[in-house]
């Protein structure tokens, strides 16, 4: 698909999310003092300030929070589009499309279940999408 | 110690509204100082304070000829204006100057002499929102709506009838950019912007300024108005990516700002006689009544669509029209102050009867930061 996403650059403190979506992996954070899980990347928790933190796999399961249908032309996307957010089953809620599915709020139904999905847009940038999950199975 | 108390002793907007093609923004700053300076009947020699957003703090003062002994350029989107009323507070109980400007001016419609505004790839929001194609406000302020929708009933009709109602206002205001009045089916029959948002839930984009002036009330006296009394200021900030919110149907900075300010003072929620919720889109006052405790979070839609805070009412709000009928440069914040100041003076075109407490709560960023101020005709 040709695509004209707005490019993420990485920084020191997410380039490991990066390495793991060119792995197939949706990957999150977790305090190893006050055990909350937590996103967007950084190098100390956002709860408790401490810098004990792991990183891991997340299972790629999550929920429809919301959305809006982008009604406006958007060079990356043809026609009508959702942004959506997804509220992953760690806890954590991230910015994503819904692809595989209607852009309608029809097919769009609030809470549906979700999985991850990897969309190649270079050599180093795999980004995160979503798949109701029940066309993934 | 008692800290001695703060007014607002000059308030003007720019000469005009809407579609100001022969103005830089700079100028429209000027514009809308020189015009408040006017309105105090002062100059720029007897500015010794300047607080300013969206053009540096820099850049105005010496544009205005101003070399000042305090400086506010705190930038946190439209509601920046509000935090600088309670910065200035501040400032001015504790002697670190004596007369505050604030500017705002803003090309919002025209571009003239503006900034442009990118987002840079390697931020948080280059990284884990821009990609999924966003453009702008109204793709963003609105992502939360649909789960406030389906966790507390908040109808399409409802949202529709923020609109309806603050056309009612502009109505009566010779100044509003739209008059004529709407119908629920004439919002959801206009054009869709990001479902489930319509052209007629949007704000306007347009040009303008405007500016305040503010002393310590003992020498409130020596200025030709009647002083406007600062009685309490709040404000905070949640988060740049409208994506992280604690809770989608409710705005954390709102949450702290509202009930510090009406903490400040000292009033209760039936204290408030006139209110403005900044409205970039239609469920901002949805979300303002709720989060400052107005209503039950279930039953703010409800509360503006039956009528409660339309001519009439018993809680007018944005009597302007707001940003979506009156006018919205991108930075509003100064505009619901300027409405609030008005109200209070007594000189509003839609002018509440009795207006003598009146809240102001701004928003910045997409539910990114707020600033909220309570004025009152008399000193606390």
């Amino acid at each position: 698909m040709a695509d004209s996403r707005p490019l993420p650059k990485p920084t020191p403190e997410t380039a490991h999310f990066w390495e793991g979506t060119r792995l197939g992996e949706l990957r999150l954070q977790r305090c190893d003092d006050c055990a909350r899980v937590y996103f967007p990347p950084q190098p100390f928790c956002p709860h408790c300030s401490c810098k004990n933190v792991s990183v891991f796999a997340a299972s790629g399961h999550g929920r429809l929070a919301s959305y809006v249908i982008n009604s406006r032309p958007h060079p990356a996307f043809q026609g009508p589009y959702a942004i959506a957010l997804v509220e992953l089953a760690e806890g954590p809620r991230l910015m994503s499309n819904i692809v595989g599915c209607a852009q309608t709020p029809e097919a769009l139904k609030l809470d549906m279940a979700l999985t991850v999905t990897f969309e190649k847009l270079n050599e180093d940038i795999f980004l995160p999408l979503f798949t109701p999950a029940e066309a993934d199975s | 110690m008692s800290l001695p108390g703060v007014a607002i002793v000059g308030a003007a907007e720019t000469t005009q509204l809407g579609r100001i093609e022969d103005m830089s923004q700079l100028q429209l700053h000027a514009d809308g100082a020189l015009n408040a300076l006017a309105d105090a009947g002062l100059t720029a020699r007897d500015i010794d304070g300047l607080a300013t957003a969206g053009e540096s703090p820099t850049a105005v003062a010496h544009y205005l000829g101003i070399t000042p002994s305090w400086v506010d350029g705190t930038s946190v989107g439209g509601c920046s204006f509000m935090l600088h009323v309670r910065h200035a507070l501040a400032a001015l109980q504790t002697g670190q100057c004596r007369n505050v400007l604030i500017t705002h001016g803003e090309s919002g419609r025209s571009g003239i002499g503006r900034g442009g505004r990118s987002t840079p790839a390697s931020s948080l929001q280059g990284q884990f929102e821009m990609p999924y194609g966003p453009m702008g406000p109204p793709t963003l302020f609105t992502l939360p709506v649909l789960r406030f929708m389906k966790d507390y009933g908040m109808t399409h009709e409802q949202l529709a009838m923020v609109a309806v109602v603050q056309r009612q206002w502009a109505a009566l205001n010779p100044r509003a950019s739209f008059r004529e009045p709407i119908t629920v089916e004439d919002v959801l029959n206009s054009k869709m912007i990001a479902y489930p948002f319509h052209l007629l839930e949007c704000c306007l984009v347009t040009d303008g300024g405007g500016a305040l002036i503010l002393t310590t009330v003992d020498r409130a006296g020596d200025f030709p108005r009647p002083p406007v009394h600062i009685l309490g200021s709040g404000e905070s900030v949640e988060t740049p990516m409208v994506s992280q919110m604690a809770d989608l149907c409710s705005s954390r900075a709102f949450s702290v700002a509202g009930p510090r300010a009406m903490a400040d003072a000292g009033i209760e929620h039936a204290d408030v006689d006139h209110m403005m919720v900044y409205d970039a889109f239609a469920h901002l006052p949805v979300y303002g009544l709720a989060d400052l405790g107005f209503c039950e979070r279930g039953d703010a839609a409800a509360f503006i669509a039956e009528g409660n805070t339309a001519p009439g009412g018993s809680l007018p709000l944005n009597t302007n029209g707001g940003g979506l009928s009156y006018m919205h440069s991108g930075m509003y914040g100064m505009y619901a102050l300027q409405e609030s100041v008005r109200q209070i003076r007594g000189t509003a075109p839609a002018q509440v009867a009795n207006a003598e407490i009146s809240l102001c709560l701004g928003v910045g960023g997409m539910f990114g930061a707020s600033g909220c101020i309570v004025l009152g005709k008399h000193a606390s």
